[in-house]
């Protein structure tokens, strides 16, 4: 009888297996086939070991270097953000939550290029400073603009799970704090902050290796001046019809992320949003 | 459970596999340049023959290469640059064209065919559509006129952060080789070493690397001056009055786009009513209208105001013309190393 009904559950998951099997598995295989091939079908493994080559390496140390930036700088600002928010009245918690999520409801490629427009020698932004007689921006086409764009469309991923598991803190445990004599610091770092690490884990993820992979960012603001790693796959792909040093790299680019999941995961993590 | 898992594998890849299509139907695939058309052209074939036209585009050669190679797709008719048509007849991917299906094709002034010999020799796969060179369109309240005669005003610390060049291995090569006096289809290995070296002095200079949106950024004067093909300066100056667009005097690039007839192609009987549907003089000029490239349409040249059949801009003259080489195809092992240099540049400080 247990038998039958585990089949059954089995069978629920019949969908989910096929769609795994030919959206995640069979691609996966596809990639490791062409990364370990020459373009004339070989076996090789100059494709994986290319990120050796200056220009690759720099470019990955570039995507690291950005992403880590664009992390610290969410995590930076969601700990104010989810701190003010939770002090609010629950009903103005939801209508602020909301009003938060709403650009996301928008394409993610409109807000990029939205920011192009802001952005640029001539933009808005740059037309009000000129207004009130500041000088202009120069930030277009940087590494900055680029930054300054994955922290805007990654921020949301990284306060919502925080602002979630710090809602989720017993105020009672917080008053107990202040009855014991801790000070606001005390409190933040030592009962807050340990309770929302799951939150925050949660969120370094899912800002970091987006971050990580980004290419639409860099080449949309960075104005193809910004060689990321991601960049250097599209092109491997798109421009150069080299699909094998396109999945090799691909293939590198997977382990830092699947590093970087595993150390976060590693670090205990209980009612945050699992990943993996 | 291994086995279910199994099953489910190979259900997934049949389905997967299943979706490609048989060409019964009467359609017509076409694989395009980005606003390289005027989308009511398609509707008034389609009106006119019943065909269904299926219209794809791309953006630069070598993203169409893939998108032609990845397979996904049979295309029917295909437009794409000189060097690109050039590979593709090599490799064997294009189908003759039989010129008796296609009588309006006498439209067209047989000196482009001429120039076009020099990619397809017996001009037996390519029909152009469109022409032009590559130059500078600069904004003339922010640059010195005089100086826009070569190419090294690129190189003027003067106009930091406000030149853009091309996103495109070969154009932007193009502009460096030129420079240094030598052939824009070079392979030899110290030459394209300095004009990467050129390319990479200058990176701090540009503003960005684009394409296809070189054109909006000099009409909202974002930037000063940009290598564009012609007719993209063309259709800018119609928009912005302070622009205006120079050849260099050491040379540039003449190209040409072409319609090929693919080897995947399998409605070549809707393809060629098409090539024909595109040199009929009223639809020929409704694309000129809307693309602003040089067409090679002797009507419609002849039906265009004077001042635009003058327009050096848009039709260059013999004399740039004459100073102007065409794209090759590079042999693989070249292609390689162009797009290693390429990247270089990319990603230099």
């Amino acid at each position: 009888m247990r038998k039958i009904r585990g089949l059954k559950r089995q069978l629920l998951a019949g969908p989910y297996l096929v769609w795994i099997a030919a959206f995640t598995l069979l691609p996966l295989m596809v990639i490791l086939y062409y990364a370990f091939t020459t373009t004339s079908g070989h076996p090789t493994l100059l494709n994986v070991t290319s990120i050796f080559a200056s220009v690759h390496f720099k470019s990955l140390l570039l995507s690291l270097e950005l992403a880590f930036l664009c992390t610290a700088a969410c995590l930076l600002l969601s700990y104010p953000l989810a701190l003010a928010l939770s002090s609010l009245k629950t009903k103005r918690q939801g209508f602020i939550v909301f009003i938060f999520i709403l650009p996301m409801w928008m394409n993610f490629m409109l807000r990029i290029l939205a920011w192009k427009m802001l952005l640029s020698n001539n933009g808005v932004i740059n037309m009000v400073l000129e207004a009130v007689g500041l000088p202009a921006l120069d930030v277009m086409n940087t590494p900055f603009a680029v930054v300054f764009c994955m922290i805007y469309d990654f921020l949301p991923f990284m306060a919502l799970p925080i602002y979630n598991s710090m809602s989720r803190i017993d105020k009672g445990i917080l008053e107990a704090a202040q009855d014991l004599g801790a000070g606001r610091a005390t409190t933040f770092f030592r009962i807050i902050l340990p309770l929302t690490a799951p939150g925050a884990v949660s969120g370094t993820i899912m800002v970091f290796v987006p971050a990580l992979t980004s290419f639409a960012i860099s080449d949309l603001l960075g104005g193809g001046k910004v060689l990321l790693i991601g960049n250097v796959i599209e092109q491997a792909f798109i421009q150069e019809y080299n699909w094998n040093l396109g999945s090799g790299l691909s293939l590198v680019l997977m382990v830092f992320v699947i590093a970087s999941m595993a150390l976060m995961n590693s670090r205990g993590d209980e009612g945050g949003v699992g990943i993996c | 459970m291994r086995k279910t898992c199994l099953a489910l594998f190979l259900l997934a890849a049949a389905a997967l596999c299943g979706c490609g299509r048989d060409g019964g139907e009467n359609t017509l695939t076409i694989l395009n340049y980005g606003k390289y058309i005027d989308p009511e052209a398609i509707e008034i074939f389609e009106d006119e023959t019943g065909i269904d036209v299926e219209y794809e585009e791309y953006i630069t050669p070598e993203n169409m290469y893939t998108k032609y190679r990845a397979g996904a797709i049979d295309y029917d008719l295909v437009c794409t640059s000189d060097y690109m048509v050039e590979k593709m007849i090599q490799e064997g991917e294009a189908l003759e064209i039989d010129f008796d299906a296609i009588p309006l094709s006498k439209n067209l002034d047989q000196s482009y065919f001429d120039f076009s010999k020099s990619f397809d020799p017996e001009n037996k796969y390519s029909m152009p559509y469109f022409f032009g060179t590559v130059g500078i369109l600069y904004n003339k309240k922010m640059v010195d006129e005089a100086k826009v005669r070569s190419w090294e005003i690129l190189w003027d610390e003067t106009y930091s952060g406000q030149i853009i060049m091309p996103d495109s291995v070969r154009d932007s090569f193009m502009v460096a080789l030129k420079i240094l006096g030598y052939s824009l289809n070079t392979t030899d290995d110290a030459q394209l070493e300095e004009a990467k070296e050129l390319l990479i002095r200058q990176k701090p200079l540009v503003y960005s690397y684009l394409v296809d949106e070189a054109q909006d950024e000099m009409i909202a004067e974002n930037a000063a001056m940009a290598v564009v093909y012609s007719g993209e300066a063309g259709l800018a100056l119609e928009y912005n009055d302070n622009l205006a667009f120079s050849v260099p005097e050491e040379g540039s690039n003449m190209w040409i786009d072409s319609w090929l007839i693919p080897k995947t192609a399998n409605h070549v009987e809707n393809a060629e009513k098409f090539l024909n549907f595109l040199c009929r003089e009223d639809i020929s000029m409704m694309n000129f209208d809307y693309v602003y490239y040089a067409t090679p349409n002797v009507k419609t040249k002849a039906a265009l105001d004077k001042s635009l059949q003058e327009n050096t801009t848009i039709f260059p003259p013999k004399e740039i013309l004459d100073n102007c080489e065409i794209l090759k195809s590079l042999d693989d092992a070249a292609t390689t190393n162009y797009n290693i240099l390429w990247k270089e540049v990319k990603a230099a400080d």
